[in-house]
């Protein structure tokens, strides 16, 4: 059941924004305490502490560059790739601080998972491609392996359009299945979270309503976080909404709260475009 | 026009002296003209180069060519003879430099693109592979001769190959790297965030990503040292009899064109001519080969 409401202000409407209903938060799957996060000497994210409820689904909005990708990020562990980036503070996920120098990155990353923003199937058949992830982590017999692809193939609402060409190249799908493609490739190795960096921006509507109905589906099963710049996706997708400002977490409620009654001026403002 | 008329009249629109316009235009396009008669001729001048360089190869190089090229070794003058152990013994030399260079240039390379990106030791490596790629051949085949020739008493084909493979190195180097920095970190992030350690992203996703432009540089490293003459003929030295042994002098291609194309016999001048034709056509066949491979492939 959902709700239609207005936004409050005091000039010019943002319009009406579709939120689902109000549901109670699960318990925290992910919890960040006194997160900071350096780019060299640059500090761009500060003293963040947040909660991602398990199974569900918490959306991260804000301008460019508030840092909402930047804590995406550090949930696994991605700015261990570049030198001269580091975090601080506590990650805790099952009782392990995730960014803590003796976590174990390849386990962290078969626990979370990750979704960028531009498709990016690797040069190898659509078979391939989904087995890539599970065979770092898993030795299953041929037929395990058929069944997992096909598993994860048919969650990601691809396994209809590709089941006839699953040993084609995966750079002959369009943009849409390519983005599903990678979706599969994700949830093939059963993570506990899925992250979404912009799963959709480069995306036709059509291509990005599936990808929405299909994170809608996956949250039963899969804690997810999404950070995205369309508000009204946060709006349909999320449980649990936190907008960030310049390296800051200003608020975060559930989507129901932060849609119709906003405790912060700047989250009011966001929300019904004075800015960003 | 007097002054007052003329800066009085500032509408905008065509030009107010349709000669002066004129003027401007014919002189620009005489330039254009000019300059691009200067290009056509250019090129011309340059293709006409190679058209009569391979038309002379083709003319006397195919007045000689019998099957006994390829089936009899190299004779004195004026008892016939072929070119078989020179083109056998090139084609070793040809396969053991690129088998033992390729491994090292790809490492090589591996390690500038994907470990020592922007370090000084980087750019030092990188800067010595490229002061090798364009060293004199000559050089190459002197330091091999000190290192492999004199402290063992004798030319050898391993130290040919070796010499070859001293060349083969920078080549590899320069297009792996090239290849490797190709491709999008994104493709290297969705990698490592299912899990894959480092080494695993590059073999089992960068190289397959770019292994069509690595296998390219490769070929060109191979069509490269196929005509090499210099580092050989310090190393390997050149053998008028048959033999394949990598321990004794090794005959090959370039060489044995050298030392028959300066003879004063008619016959060791032919089968020079012959030789250098071999060497042209095969490697224009091995690219041509390679272009088809890859272009399939996709």
């Amino acid at each position: 059941m959902s709700m239609t409401s207005e936004a409050h202000d005091q000039q010019g409407g943002f319009g009406s924004v579709q939120v689902q209903s109000h549901e109670a938060l699960n318990p925290a799957k992910i919890s960040i305490h006194g997160l900071d996060f350096f780019y060299g000497d640059n500090k761009a994210l500060k003293n963040i502490n947040l909660n991602f409820p398990d199974r569900q689904v918490t959306g991260m909005i804000g301008p460019s560059g508030c840092g909402k990708s930047t804590l995406l990020r550090c949930l696994n562990r991605m700015y261990d790739l570049y030198p001269g980036q580091r975090a601080t503070g506590e990650v805790l996920m099952d009782g392990d601080n995730i960014i803590a120098p003796t976590m174990d990155l390849n386990a962290l990353r078969s626990r979370i998972g990750m979704v960028f923003q531009k498709p990016t199937p690797f040069p190898m058949t659509i078979y391939e491609n989904v087995a890539f992830g599970v065979k770092l982590h898993e030795k299953l017999s041929k037929s395990d392996m058929e069944e997992r692809v096909e598993w994860s193939l048919t969650r990601s609402a691809l396994w209809g359009e590709v089941k006839d060409r699953l040993n084609t190249s995966a750079m002959g799908l369009s943009g849409g299945q390519q983005q599903r493609l990678c979706i599969a490739r994700t949830i093939a190795v059963r993570p506990d979270v899925i992250l979404f960096d912009e799963p959709t921006s480069a995306l036709d509507p059509i291509s990005t309503l599936k990808i929405e109905e299909l994170i809608d589906e996956l949250k039963h099963e899969f804690t997810i976080a999404i950070v995205t710049h369309n508000m009204q996706q946060a709006a349909r997708c999320a449980d649990q909404v936190a907008f960030f400002y310049l390296g800051e977490m200003v608020e975060v409620g559930s989507a129901a709260d932060m849609f119709t009654s906003p405790r912060e001026k700047r989250t009011q403002e966001y929300i019904t475009g004075r800015f960003g | 026009m007097s002054g007052a008329a003329a800066t009085a009249d500032l509408r905008p629109g065509p030009a107010k002296d349709e000669r002066v316009a004129k003027a401007l235009g014919s002189r620009r396009k005489r330039a254009n003209m000019i300059v691009q008669v200067l290009c056509i001729l250019a090129t011309v001048i340059g293709l006409l180069f190679l058209a009569a360089i391979l038309f002379t190869l083709i003319y006397r190089g195919f007045a000689g060519l019998h099957l006994s090229v390829f089936t009899e070794v190299t004779k004195p003058p004026g008892s016939g003879g072929g070119l078989l152990n020179p083109i056998v013994g090139s084609l070793i030399q040809t396969a053991i430099g690129t088998a033992i260079g390729t491994p090292i240039g790809l490492m090589v390379g591996t390690y500038l693109a994907e470990y020592a990106a922007g370090s000084a030791l980087g750019n030092a490596v990188r800067f010595v592979s490229d002061v090798l790629l364009s060293a004199p051949s000559i050089l190459i085949g002197l330091f091999i001769y000190e290192l492999a020739v004199a402290p063992f008493g004798g030319f050898s084909g391993i130290a040919g190959a070796i010499a070859l493979a001293v060349i083969v190195i920078p080549i590899v180097v320069r297009t792996t790297e090239d290849m490797l920095n190709l491709i999008p970190t994104a493709l290297r992030e969705a990698a490592v965030a299912l899990g894959a350690p480092k080494w695993k992203m590059i073999v089992l996703i960068c190289y397959r990503a770019a292994k069509d432009g690595i296998l390219t540089g490769v070929l060109l490293a191979v069509a490269r040292v196929a005509g090499e003459t210099a580092p050989l003929l310090f190393t390997s030295l050149g053998n008028l009899n048959w033999s394949v042994a990598l321990n004794r002098p090794m005959a090959s291609l370039p060489v044995t064109i050298y030392q028959y194309a300066g003879a004063a016999y008619e016959d060791w001048v032919e089968l020079a001519w012959v030789g250098a034709l071999l060497i042209t056509f095969g490697v224009l066949a091995l690219n041509i080969v390679a272009r088809l491979v890859l272009r399939n492939r996709n």
